[in-house]
């Protein structure tokens, strides 16, 4: 469990982390959200004690990590895979982070046969990819067996078959009641893997809930219908107070269900080649939620549309 | 669920009060997985060995039937002593072990192995003191070989021309612990001002600076200035490797230049320790 209480972390004049308040829970799979430079990286620095915060405390397992004489058995932590010597193997840089925590040294064949690197081992850190350093960081992480795991951005430099392997180890590390606190970017990386989401933007708390709360924050669901008799239909359904949007043949309605839409049709012989409800999708709520707060985004992309500062709005 | 069922076998073996001497073994394991560690101790002692051969061979080949007949006199002034290990080994061994002692700190600094490390190990006082215990160890190692290797060689070429001495002569030991101590001091010195610094350019400098060129201004004319460049390392190698050592106008013991050893290997173990204790990592 880690509970951050009003934690709040500034670099000279900048403020990187404000204000945070979250509980981080045993059991379940949390993906840590934000835009680029929301402070997600800060805020698990200040977690494993590297960075102090400028106020405000944070503790895991009821007891800030930074009071631990040694912490690999209580937090198992990736940072940035590229925190390593490339002049070492992986597997010296595995037995000495054993050693200095007393692990046995068999465990360090174990993880790393767990991540795949066994044949990799005996070779220079220097010359791996980044997906196999990312797998000798999860290495690291697991090696104490720890209850609380921390990732930063973990999936990056995965190929597929890593991601679908990583999105199975956190799943099965949350269901041996571990607590797992995963962070990103990117919201399809959480979409199957989080059970809990916490979404920060410019360092302040947007959201912290279940998942498919937040999925029910997006855009409300709407229906879209293709119909070779468009505007005889948009009658129809602007006369039972629907919101309709059209697209030549292609309406996407609001304020009406799918059976009533087919209701209707039929009863006034409109032929339908296309019914569907379309679900609200994370990745349009996280859009929506972290508007307000991209700090490093393009110009024109959604930042400022009227229905995401609503939204933000709500979520304050 | 090999991880679940290794849990249990990992904590139970675990029960563990933190060891000391679990980070020194881990600091053990880092330094011999670095191939550069190896080189450079490697080079370095080249360089000196290269260095104080190279100025007895000199001798030995220049040797003139003058010398021959004042071998006595050649000995008594100390100058196989001097041979022993001379002042140009010692500016390289006190350089590169700088340089060898800082990198243990600031390669760790640029490329953040030294956040992996201090998420492993929290206390962060704990591991810089294990870092300095490991790189006293090696280093010491290293120059007692070196000065040894050194002695002996230089001895066996002046030897040839039975100008060489034993290591039972008056002075000789000094002159061999005084350089083999030198590499340990050096190495240590590096190491606080990588803590303090991090950054790897400006260590370097900074070991150059403190190392080499401040005791070249300090000269013994000026009582402050005498006093202060005392209390540097390599005017305390030179009080305890120069046989001939005649006392100026401030005259100092060899109790001194031993204490000034001591007190910089202990000062920068101190600076070493708290120069991670507050700040960010
Ligand atoms: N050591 C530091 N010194 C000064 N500013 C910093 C430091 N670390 C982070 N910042 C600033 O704090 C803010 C948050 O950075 P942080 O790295 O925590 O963001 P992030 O959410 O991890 O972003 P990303 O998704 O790009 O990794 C940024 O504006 C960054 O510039
Ligand atoms: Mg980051």
């Amino acid at each position: 469990m880690i509970e951050a209480n009003e934690l709040t972390k500034r670099y000279g004049g900048k403020t990187a982390v404000h204000d945070l308040t979250f509980t981080v829970r045993p059991g379940r799979v949390t993906g840590f959200l934000g835009p680029n430079g929301a402070g997600k990286s800060t805020t698990l620095r200040m977690i494993l004690g590297l960075h102090a915060p400028t106020s405000g405390t944070v503790t895991v397992d009821g007891r800030p990590f930074a009071d631990r004489p040694r912490g690999l058995r209580h937090i198992g932590s990736l940072l940035d895979a590229h925190d390593v010597h490339g002049g070492r193997s992986g597997r010296a840089q595995l037995e000495a982070l054993a050693r200095s925590n007393r692990i046995p040294r068999s465990r360090v064949d174990e993880v790393l046969a767990e991540v795949g690197l066994t044949d990799a081992a005996r070779r220079r850190i220097g010359g791996y990819s980044l997906g196999m350093k990312q797998r000798l960081g999860i290495a690291s992480a697991l090696l104490g067996d720890p209850p609380v795991l921390l990732f930063d951005e973990p999936l990056n430099g995965l190929d597929p078959e890593g991601v679908r392997w990583v999105r199975g180890l956190f799943r099965r590390l949350a269901e041996e009641g571990r607590t797992v606190f995963v962070s990103s970017h990117l919201m399809s990386e959480m979409e199957n893997a989080a059970d809990d989401l916490i979404v920060i933007g410019r360092g302040a708390l947007l959201a912290a809930e279940p998942l498919t709360d937040f999925a029910a924050r997006g855009t409300r669901a709407h229906v879209t219908v293709r119909t070779p008799q468009a505007a005889e239909l948009i009658g129809l359904l602007t006369a039972v107070d629907a919101d309709v949007t059209s697209y030549g043949e292609r309406l996407e309605i609001t304020g009406a269900t799918a059976p009533e839409i087919a209701r209707i049709a039929l009863d006034h012989r409109i032929l339908l080649h296309h019914l569907a409800t379309e679900h609200a999708s994370l990745e349009r709520a996280f859009m929506e939620l972290t508007a307000d707060s991209v700090e490093y985004g393009a110009a024109g992309d959604l930042t400022g549309t009227p229905s995401a500062r609503d939204l933000v709005g709500e979520a304050r | 669920m090999t991880t679940l069922a290794s849990l249990n076998a990992v904590t139970s073996s675990a029960g563990s009060r933190p060891r000391f001497r679990d980070l020194t073994a881990a600091e053990w394991i880092k330094t011999r997985s670095l191939r550069s560690t190896a080189i450079a101790y490697g080079v370095t002692a080249l360089a000196v060995l290269g260095f104080n051969l190279g100025v007895a061979y000199d001798t030995y080949t220049y040797w003139t039937t003058q010398a021959a007949a004042d071998r006595a006199q050649f000995i008594a002034d100390g100058i196989p002593l001097q041979h022993a290990f001379g002042s140009n080994a010692a500016v390289v061994m006190m350089l590169a072990l700088g340089a060898t002692g800082a990198l243990t700190v600031v390669g760790e600094y640029s490329t953040g192995t030294i956040r992996t490390t201090f998420a492993a190990v929290p206390a962060r006082g704990a591991v810089l003191a294990a870092k300095a215990a490991v790189l006293a160890a090696v280093s010491t190692v290293f120059g007692l070989l070196l000065a040894t290797a050194s002695f002996f060689g230089t001895q066996a070429i002046l030897g040839a021309r039975d100008a060489g001495i034993g290591i039972g002569h008056p002075g000789a030991l000094q002159v061999l612990l005084g350089s083999a101590l030198l590499a340990p001091v050096c190495a240590l010195a590096g190491f606080a001002l990588g803590a303090l610094i991090r950054q790897t350019a400006t260590t370097m400098i900074a070991t150059l600076v403190v190392l080499l060129i401040l005791p070249m201004f300090l000269t013994d004319g000026r009582y402050w200035s005498a006093l202060v460049g005392h209390a540097t390392p390599y005017k305390a190698w030179l009080r305890l490797a120069d046989p001939g050592y005649t006392a100026g106008e401030f005259p100092w013991t060899t109790a001194g230049a031993w204490t000034v050893y001591a007190m910089w290997a202990a000062a920068a173990v101190g600076v070493g320790m708290v120069a991670v204790r507050r700040r960010d990592q």
